[in-house]
């Protein structure tokens, strides 16, 4: 009777045990997220007061005269975003297609683990690489290419100098690149064979198993996984400021020289000796933080629409 | 003496008004090195249910697993041997795999209704096989519904999730989305082990009906569900076949003594 009464109560201390530490970590992430919010509302509330809503709007960057704007920033943080998305995102399904389907076991794994290397390259490394080997490369081929084939469109003229907002688009893909790919794998490696067996059984070729099925399945997954991508390409500092050119103003030419609010930060943190200079930047930070922001918020209601439709899944 | 001659007489009777659909030859099967099927060899007629039956992990379903050769997405697993359906061998590489497959539809041990609605499950083959206006798309949609007795159920929830269904419904969901593209051959891999028994019943009596356009192959667990849907029944044990007959002589007359034993619950 004994030994049975404080086994029991022995388990149910652990128990409560555990309870209290969940609660305690649910807790503390909660506390820091608003505390960093707080923190940055807080800091930058000097920039707030002068400027308003129109430090959203202002293209202007001038320490000397003290007029701070962060359109171009936030312009080249989502147009160096959607560039890396927009190449990350098809090209990480397709490889995760490959090395899931269609690859032999032992090439899947070589390559896997090559993929899995990009991901463990300091991102000063990029940086370096993207200004010293891909700039050049950028300038002697795709810019010529692209501007020689669809010149005509305003995205694509300007000089050729090899860094801008393009480059560092694509730099930011090839970082991304291996954490979607990553999760998108074990989505596709996850999807119940009885399900893809039925799709296969019904005719389908590869490519209409895996777009009607394995990813409708796996869609929630698949989002959150470009969301890692997308959270890291917002905030990717290092390698983007080698390589954007760290220019305040927004050019209609994706080759052109241009900055984001990650970068910005990196270059002008040290220089800032103003208050109002320094709350600006701060205020950049919340600006950036409260766009991550908006976009999850987005990505889950969008989630939440899809899975009505087709419920189930991932 | 003079019963059995009649019998004879009687089979190839039969013989000679059916039309043999299926043909398999001297199938050998392997998972890698490991050989699972011995040297099947079985004939199936146009517009019959057969039912293969046999304790578990005899081969029954990779049996016919090779009829739609869903069994080449595995990388390590071969088949060996002939099946000719309507003259052809399937198993020739050069045979068209999708057009096998359109021929050819599967039904599951449990339901695999795609991530879709209950329209997009059903037009899913309808739109890979066909090209279809949008009134033809939802006519044929409406009728494999009605097919699998399934549409008066759900005709007025057609753009809700496949996965809302209860599970009998998803199953009859599944013959649905089958049958839209007008095979001429299913395959159902115990479709009622994972369905309750009204709903087995209903997709039973549903055999039943499609029997007349089909020609149907059921592996089943369950010896009374042979019994009652069958026309031949086939017993396998340890990847050989057994004994194949018409279902009432099998059952109450098996020729070989494993299948007694077997069917009389002695093993398995």
């Amino acid at each position: 009777m004994k030994k049975n009464k404080t086994e029991c109560s022995s388990l149910s201390f652990s128990d409560t045990i555990f309870k209290s530490i969940s609660i305690i970590s649910v807790c503390l992430t909660f506390i820091i997220v608003t505390g960093i919010f707080v923190q940055l509302v807080w800091n930058s509330r000097e920039s707030i007061e002068k400027f308003g809503f129109s430090f959203l709007f202002t293209q202007q960057w001038n320490p000397v005269t003290s007029v701070f704007g962060a359109a171009s920033s936030i312009y080249g943080t989502l147009a160096t975003t959607v560039i890396a998305m927009a190449i990350a995102v098809p090209l990480s399904i397709l490889v995760a297609l490959f090395l899931s389907e269609l690859a032999h076991p032992l090439i899947s794994k070589f390559v896997g683990i090559c993929i899995e290397l990009l991901a463990a390259i300091p991102s000063i490394i990029y940086g370096m690489w993207g200004l010293f080997v891909f700039a050049p490369v950028m300038s002697k081929t795709l810019q010529p290419f692209l501007q020689k084939n669809f010149g005509f469109l305003k995205i694509f003229n300007g000089h050729k100098i090899g860094i801008g907002v393009l480059t560092a688009g694509i730099i930011l893909a090839v970082m991304v690149l291996p954490f979607i790919t990553s999760v998108v794998c074990d989505v596709f490696k996850m999807v119940p064979n009885v399900l893809k067996e039925s799709a296969y059984g019904m005719g389908s070729t590869t490519w209409e198993v895996t777009h009607k099925v394995t990813i409708r399945y796996g869609l929630s997954s698949i989002v959150g996984a470009c969301f890692l991508g997308l959270g890291r390409a917002l905030g990717e500092t290092m390698a983007v400021t080698f390589v954007i050119g760290n220019r305040h103003k927004i050019s209609a030419s994706l080759f052109d020289a241009g900055n984001t609010i990650a970068s910005t930060l990196a270059n002008e943190f040290a220089e800032a000796s103003e208050p109002l200079y320094l709350s600006s930047l701060i205020e950049l930070g919340l600006v950036l933080f409260v766009l991550t922001f908006i976009m999850q918020v987005l990505a889950q209601f969008w989630l939440a629409k899809m899975k009505k439709s087709f419920g189930g899944g991932l | 003496m003079n019963k059995p001659v009649k019998e004879q007489q009687h089979r190839q009777l039969n013989l000679k008004q059916k039309k043999i659909k299926i043909a398999v030859n001297g199938l050998n099967f392997f998972y890698g090195k490991h050989q699972v099927l011995f040297d099947n060899s079985i004939e199936i007629y146009s517009n019959t249910v057969l039912a293969i039956i046999g304790p578990s992990g005899c081969g029954k379903s990779t049996h016919i697993r090779v009829y739609n050769r869903i069994f080449q997405m595995y990388r390590d697993q071969r088949a060996y041997g002939e099946i000719i359906i309507d003259g052809e061998n399937i198993l020739l590489p050069s045979y068209n795999l999708i057009g096998l497959r359109k021929k050819v539809g599967m039904i599951f041990q449990k339901p695999t209704p795609f991530p879709m609605t209950i329209f997009d499950n059903v037009a899913y083959g309808l739109k890979l096989h066909y090209k279809l206006s949008k009134t033809e798309l939802h006519e044929k949609v409406r009728t494999a519904l009605d097919k699998a007795a399934l549409l008066s159920e759900v005709e007025n929830k057609l753009d809700a999730p496949a996965l809302s269904l209860s599970g009998g419904q998803q199953q009859r969901l599944c013959i649905a989305r089958a049958i839209a593209i007008e095979p001429e051959i299913l395959l159902m891999d115990e479709p009622t082990s994972a369905i309750d028994p009204i709903a087995t019943a209903k997709i039973e009596e549903l055999i039943e009906i499609l029997k007349k356009n089909y020609t149907i192959v059921i592996v089943t667990h369950n010896m009374q569900q042979a019994a009652r849907i069958a026309d031949y029944t086939a017993f396998f044990y340890q990847g050989y076949i057994v004994e194949i007959g018409k279902t009432k002589q099998l059952f109450q007359n098996p020729e070989k003594k494993q299948t007694e034993d077997y069917i009389t619950g002695r093993f398995g």
